[in-house]
């Protein structure tokens, strides 16, 4: 592991922070009246896009994995293919999720849905990008001693801190502050994509500060 | 013959035989009982082994331990309760026209007067002006010509112009006080005030909780029984205090404190038609704006500038519509804080502004400089005498004299003369009620009483020698008039002694004692897994502390003649018996001990319990903690299904690490993949959310919708559908008694001739019947045709009584036997071969021991298998005894399904799906539970803490989805008649027994069954690894060893190490009371650090209340669980030695 990787890491980072703070400004030139609260679900959908798109760049221009040998166009429509379903897999698992998790089950459907789709977003389209179709993969890097280099490792830390930070984001709810951003699901929304912003900050900065302590068994 | 037959048999668990599904006696049980044997003189068969009597000994000392400590709990609860929550007596007297509160002259003679009382009327008709928050500062006007320092513009100053104007123009009609309220200053309490003329504490004992409305005496109340008209408008609050009470209202809902202006624009459309249309005699109009202004944005906004003015042009308009015979009264119910708050007693709130005002002259003298003071509940008794009607009865407030300054003929003294009479009639009164109060009660001091009562009999004599004499003294009048105002204020100043003051001390001694013992829990929890945990000086030395500190109290309250108190005098037991377990704490700390040790709470959980803790200190989040803790809860769960994933078990399954030197055989918890665990944490958050589908919504959010599911069956109209769900709930009630039964079953056998388990099999049936047949006739007793209403009321008392019945006698039976071991002979299945099991985990000093047990055990194998074979040739015979691996859990769950079915009886029919889920819910965490536990055998056995926090979470989420929320008009009264539908007559305690078992059934069922955390992973051993093959470990154990498959130890286990299990026990219920201990700390120190927060009565007083009598029944409940886990274990001792005592003969 040399200092270049982790500054690759950083500059990829901040691209991904860039993105979504572009999620925030592009829209308002097209878009009347766009806020953040008040057109919530029109930020969504461009974040969600915005996001994908970036780590999609990343993905193809970087290489940060190994990609596959076999590089034949069928193969890699399949690949896409593959991951489109994953995709919508967690998207609807991440609802139901929230459902069990006390979401009302019939009234703002499109809203829990489209929180869903933010955070497979933050969490599953990394782990498409980085990892690829593979869940035996994923679930190796989630889990102690997994990671293999420092790109899996700046997915599980910003993975798990945009999970807590959506956690975190349910917490003002109840409260009878009468916010607008108290209403389900912008306080999650909200605080995933703060959990997912603050995780690619720290995961460059904690890789940095434990350089030497990390030791993965492919580098 | 028979009887030596049946004593052979009993031993034939030696010769156990292969028998499929059976859990059998192991030989690890079998060597202690022989051990335990060889200690007995044969033939002495009375004599106990020292290790059984020691252990026995141990079991007395883990209880009393448990017990010493719920009542450190208790006498903080109590010595906390004694501070923060004033109690205060309602009587139900009433005043009467016709009777004057005692005999006396009256100046006027007006008793036969048409419309009078006891005093003739001053005034026909009252418009009362209640300004909601109405601060005295608000109303006071402005002195512009204060010399010095220039004039503070602040928003609410100087805007009630009018009052002003009046003060000045007309002295002698107008009057402005600066009215002292008592605490709590919320608005119902002040209104209680205000028309009762007492002082309302939070609970009033004897009113009804279900409803708010006033049962004593007041003012609406002579008002109506006077047949005067009153119409009211505004403030909803009214309408719950008052039913039916007004002859003309417009209510308004109270509940938006954001909306300023909805009360006020709507009674300011009725006001001035009514007022002109001239149906009233009294008029109230309860105004909001200016209290939601000072909660929304506080006084010194803008907004309450706008607000006040626009009080000033209401009070102005009534003032141009005013008639002679008409008074005006503008009174503030309470202040406000600086930042708009109210609920509390600083100087802020509990000063009001009180404006009296007529147009014709009303006092004698122009008003003074600074506004009078007087006491908020003076109002009531002028109002009343005022209005010609008779005080009402339990008021203790002083008439403002100086508004009855009016004589009929122009003597000098007249005046004074009527003040005097007015005030004796006053005194009277309140003389009366004091009579009647502590003749009800012995709350009042008795010396202050007696010195009170002496001072009112010369006063009055001094009044009626007055008026015979024809000479009246000036001054003697004065003497009169100052000495019935001592008697009045004395009278009222010991009430508020007794009713209305926090007492700071007592609340922070509570919370003192509360933390204390939530610290001795944490670190007793700790030493209890050490080998030597000192029992007895952590138990009589704090005993000898606690009567030393008694002793000393009393001594102390003998030398000072002071009054016993029974609350103080707990909380000092029990603050000296922690004494020395503070002082080994301080010990410990100065010793510096790594801390570590003391916090051993994981991260996360410790996280997630803080979490649960601070949500105590919002309100919103106790309104909506039925939404808070399933999140809670499904975190934990996820957190656990997450971690274990973390930990890598998921991917790679973990071999079982066999240690090779086996003095200590580990045999690993069952290690099931990660995709067992994955689905057993989705079937919980499953079983969540649907038990989610019955929360009742408490009244604070008015958006939420209850689940219509909550209402009994009776209530339905839809006869279809009402039907659907009695089949539902039917079903219910027999998957519940199917998945016990399966569940028994699978672990042991239904077939075994025990009581308890006879009982299991014909009376939980019979339970279940007679819930349904009780249910199909109070959901449709009203379709009875008319010939069968006699039966079907008869049946419905005795039905659920039956059930009852029935459940009692299973208990009964099952502590009676609780050791339901089938020893089974019988020739039926093959015998395949000798058996013998390693038992796991001798202790190498025995080793010797080791070898000779087994040889007595071949020699007896032998010898029985011979004399089984002259008895009967015909083949092999089996032998076995099933169930020993889960007596224990057998017993507990048994014990909680009887307990299951009276609780369930007792709440509406379809809460019995939540009682499906909650036995589905607690299986499933309880095997996701087991999974992370290790059994580390021979022990010390520990529970984590991760799952004592998930099962007292899950206790709290069953609390709410069983439709119950911590307020008082959520309690479910209905419960009271299950099985006396005419009521109980007198008795009080049965109907609250009943009641509180509905309530509190979740916290019940959650206590007992918590001993079921530490025996679960036990008997999840079985579905573990059952085809391993472990290696030979030693030459010893090799010798004896048969080619046998493991078969696991289960609940053995813990019999084999009774020490551990003993300490497991109490770190279990040290653990349990330690969760449920810091709650009860949470609330109090909410209630207490918030006791001026608006919503403190409303919210945080209610929840400490339940939070306090739930942690009461869960201390019971696990002592019971706990007694009864120990019961079985001494039922199992008795039984092993009596098979060896069979064995010897």
């Amino acid at each position: 592991m040399k200092d270049t990787d982790i500054k690759t890491l950083l500059y990829a980072h901040f691209l991904c922070i860039f993105s979504v703070i572009l999620s925030v400004l592009i829209p308002s030139f097209f878009v009347e009246d766009f806020s953040i609260l008040d057109t919530h679900l029109t930020w969504l959908c461009f974040c969600s896009l915005f996001v994908t798109s970036i780590n999609l760049v990343l993905y193809l221009v970087p290489k940060p994995n190994s990609s596959s040998k076999r590089s034949s166009l069928s193969h890699k429509v399949t690949r896409f293919l593959k991951c489109c379903v994953y995709f919508l897999v967690s998207c609807f698992s991440f609802h139901v999720i929230f459902v069990l998790y006390g979401a009302p089950l019939f009234e703002l459907v499109l809203e829990t849905f489209l929180f869903a789709v933010i955070l497979s977003t933050f969490t599953t389209v990394p782990c498409l990008c980085l990892l690829g179709p593979n869940l035996k993969a994923w679930l190796r890097v989630f889990s102690k001693n997994g990671v293999t280099s420092i790109w899996e490792n700046s997915l599980q830390i910003t993975t798990i801190s945009s999970f807590v930070g959506a956690w975190f984001g349910a917490f003002p709810i109840p409260l009878d502050w009468e916010r607008p951003w108290q209403v389900w699901p912008i306080s999650c929304t909200v605080g995933a994509t703060f959990g997912y912003v603050a995780g690619l900050v720290i995961s460059p900065l904690w890789i940095y500060w434990n350089r030497k302590q990390l030791t993965y068994k492919n580098n | 013959m028979r009887y030596a037959l049946y004593k052979n048999l009993a031993v034939l668990p030696f010769l156990r035989n292969f028998h499929p599904g059976a859990r059998r006696w192991r030989w690890g049980s079998l060597r202690r009982s022989i051990r335990a044997g060889n200690s007995m003189v044969p033939g002495l068969t009375g004599r106990r082994s020292t290790s059984g009597r020691r252990s026995r000994m141990q079991k007395v000392l883990v209880l009393l331990f448990l017990v010493w400590v719920c009542l450190l709990f208790y006498a903080g609860i109590a010595l906390f309760t004694s501070g923060f929550l004033l109690t205060r007596l309602e009587l139900t007297n009433y005043s009467i026209c016709q009777e004057p509160p005692g005999p006396g002259f009256l100046p006027w003679g007006s008793q036969g007067k048409p419309g009078a009382c006891w005093m003739t009327s001053r005034f026909s008709r009252v418009v009362l002006v209640l300004i909601d928050a109405l601060r005295f500062d608000f109303a006071q006007p402005q002195q512009s010509h204060t010399s010095g320092d220039p004039p503070v513009s602040l928003p609410f100053m100087g805007k009630l112009g009018s009052l002003q104007r009046l003060l000045e123009i007309q002295p002698h009609h107008a009057r402005l006080y600066r009215s002292q309220v008592d605490p709590p200053t919320t608005t119902m309490q002040r209104l209680k005030a205000l028309t009762t003329g007492s002082l309302p504490t939070f609970i009033d004992a004897g009113s009804n909780f279900a409803s708010h409305a006033i049962l004593e005496d007041n003012l609406i109340k002579q008002l109506n029984s006077a047949g005067r008209r009153v119409v009211f408008m505004g403030d909803d609050t009214w309408k719950d205090l008052f039913p039916g009470a007004f002859s003309k209202a417009f209510f308004f809902s109270s509940f938006n404190v954001k909306d300023l202006h909805t009360v006020d624009n709507g009674i300011l459309e009725h006001l001035y038609p009514t007022m002109d249309s001239g149906e009233w005699d009294v008029l109230i109009a309860h105004f909001l704006g200016v209290d939601h202004c000072g909660h929304k944005h506080g006084p010194h906004h803008p907004e309450m500038a706008k607000k006040l003015s626009q009080m000033d042009q209401v009070i102005r308009g009534l003032v141009e519509r005013l008639e002679n015979d008409t008074l005006l009264v503008v009174a503030g119910d309470h202040g406000m804080t600086v930042n708009g708050d109210h609920g509390g007693d600083s100087d802020l709130e509990v000063s009001a502004a009180l404006f009296l005002y007529s147009s014709t002259p009303l006092f004698p003298s122009a008003p003074p400089k600074d506004p009078e003071t007087i006491p908020q509940v003076s109002l009531v008794p002028t109002l009343a005498l005022l209005l010609g009607l008779p005080i009402p009865f339990g008021n203790i407030g002083e008439v403002m004299a100086e508004l009855f300054s009016w004589g009929e003929d122009s003597r000098p003294d007249s005046s004074a003369l009527a003040q005097a009479s007015v005030l004796h009639l006053n005194a009277q009164q309140v003389s009366r009620f004091l009579h009647a109060y502590s003749a009800a009660t012995q709350d009042l001091q008795v010396k202050e009483l007696h010195r009170l009562q002496n001072l009112f009999s010369k006063a009055s004599a001094d009044y009626q020698r007055l008026l015979q004499s024809p000479h009246r003294a000036e001054a003697t009048l004065q003497t009169v008039i100052t000495e019935l105002q001592q008697f009045l204020r004395g009278a009222r100043a010991i009430c508020i002694e007794s009713w209305a003051r926090f007492s700071l001390v007592r609340m922070a001694g509570g919370a003192t004692l509360l933390a204390a013992a939530c610290l001795l829990c944490l670190l007793a929890s700790q030493w209890a897994t050490f080998l030597a945990f000192p029992f007895r000086p952590l138990l009589l030395i704090p005993v000898a502390w606690a009567l030393a500190g008694t002793i000393l109290y009393a001594g102390l309250l003998t030398a000072t003649r002071l009054k016993l108190d029974l609350v103080v005098l707990g909380a000092v037991a029990a603050g000296g018996s922690l004494l020395p377990f503070l002082w080994k704490v301080w010990g410990s700390w100065r010793s510096k001990k790594p801390l570590a040790t003391m916090l051993p709470i994981p991260g996360p959980v410790l996280l997630l319990l803080f979490i649960r803790l601070a949500t105590f200190f919002s309100d919103s989040f106790v309104v909506a903690e039925a939404r808070a803790t399933p999140f809670l809860l499904g975190s934990l769960i996820l957190l656990l299904v997450v971690q274990r994933h973390w930990e890598g078990e998921l991917l790679v399954p973990k071999l079982l690490t066999i240690p090779r030197l086996g003095s200590s055989t580990l045999t690993g918890p069952p290690r099931h993949s990660g995709a067992y665990a994955l689905r057993l944490g989705v079937g919980l958050l499953l079983c969540t959310r649907l038990a989610g589908l019955f929360h009742r919504c408490p009244e604070e959010t008015p958006a939420c919708h209850s689940s219509p599911w909550l209402s009994p069956l009776a209530s339905m109209v839809d006869g279809r559908a009402k039907n659907l769900w009695y089949g539902a709930c039917v079903g219910a009630l027999v998957a519940l008694l199917v998945a016990v039964r399966l569940w028994l079953r699978h672990y042991g056998n239904l077939k075994s001739p025990e009581p308890p388990v006879l009982f299991v099999r014909w009376g939980l049936p019979l339970m279940a019947l007679g819930t349904a047949a009780y249910w199909a006739l109070v959901s449709g007793a009203d379709e009875a045709p008319p010939r069968l209403r006699a039966l079907v009321a008869g049946a419905s008392v005795v039905l659920p009584r039956a059930v009852v019945g029935l459940a009692a006698t299973g208990l009964m039976l099952l502590l009676w036997k609780p050791v339901t071991v089938l020893v089974k002979a019988g020739t039926g299945a093959p015998r395949t071969r000798t058996v013998l099991t390693p038992f796991s985990g001798p202790p190498t000093s025995q080793a010797d021991l080791d070898y000779v047990v087994p040889q007595i055990y071949r020699h007896m194998q032998e010898e029985f298998r011979g004399r089984l074979e002259r008895t009967k040739s015909q083949g092999p015979l089996t032998v076995a005894a099933y169930r020993l691996g889960s007596v224990y859990s057998a017993a507990m769950v048994t014990a909680l399904t009887l307990l299951a079915f009276p609780l369930l009886l007792l709440h509406a029919e379809r809460i019995s799906l939540v009682f499906l889920l909650l036995f589905l819910q607690s299986f499933l965490l309880l095997h996701l539970l087991a999974a992370e536990i290790p059994i580390t055998a021979p022990g010390p056995f520990t529970v984590p803490w991760q799952a004592v926090s998930a099962w007292a979470l899950m206790a709290t989420q069953t609390f709410y989805s069983t439709g119950h929320q911590p307020v008082f008009p959520a309690i479910h009264w209905h419960a009271a008649f299950v099985g006396f539908p005419e009521g109980h007559g007198s008795s009080t305690w049965l109907p609250a027994l009943l009641v509180g078992a509905n309530t509190f059934a979740s916290h019940l069922l959650f206590a007992v069954g918590c001993p079921l955390l530490l025996l679960w992973p036990f008997l999840c051993e079985s579905q573990g690894p059952r085809k391993r093959r472990q290696p030979l470990r030693s030459e010893t154990e090799a010798r004896v060893r048969p080619e046998e498959e493991e078969e696991p130890l289960m609940e053995m286990r813990l019999r084999d190490a009774p020490h551990h299990f003993n300490a497991a026990l109490l770190q279990l219920g040290l653990k349990y009371l330690f969760v449920l201990g810091v709650q009860i700390l949470a609330c109090a120190l909410a209630a207490s650090i918030l006791r001026r927060h608006l919503m403190v009565w409303k919210v945080f007083a209610p929840k400490f209340i339940f939070e306090a009598i739930g942690f009461i029944v869960s201390s019971v409940g696990l002592l019971l669980g706990i007694a009864l886990v120990m019961r079985v274990d001494g039922a199992v001792s008795s039984w092993f030695e009596k098979l060896v005592l069979a064995q010897q003969r």
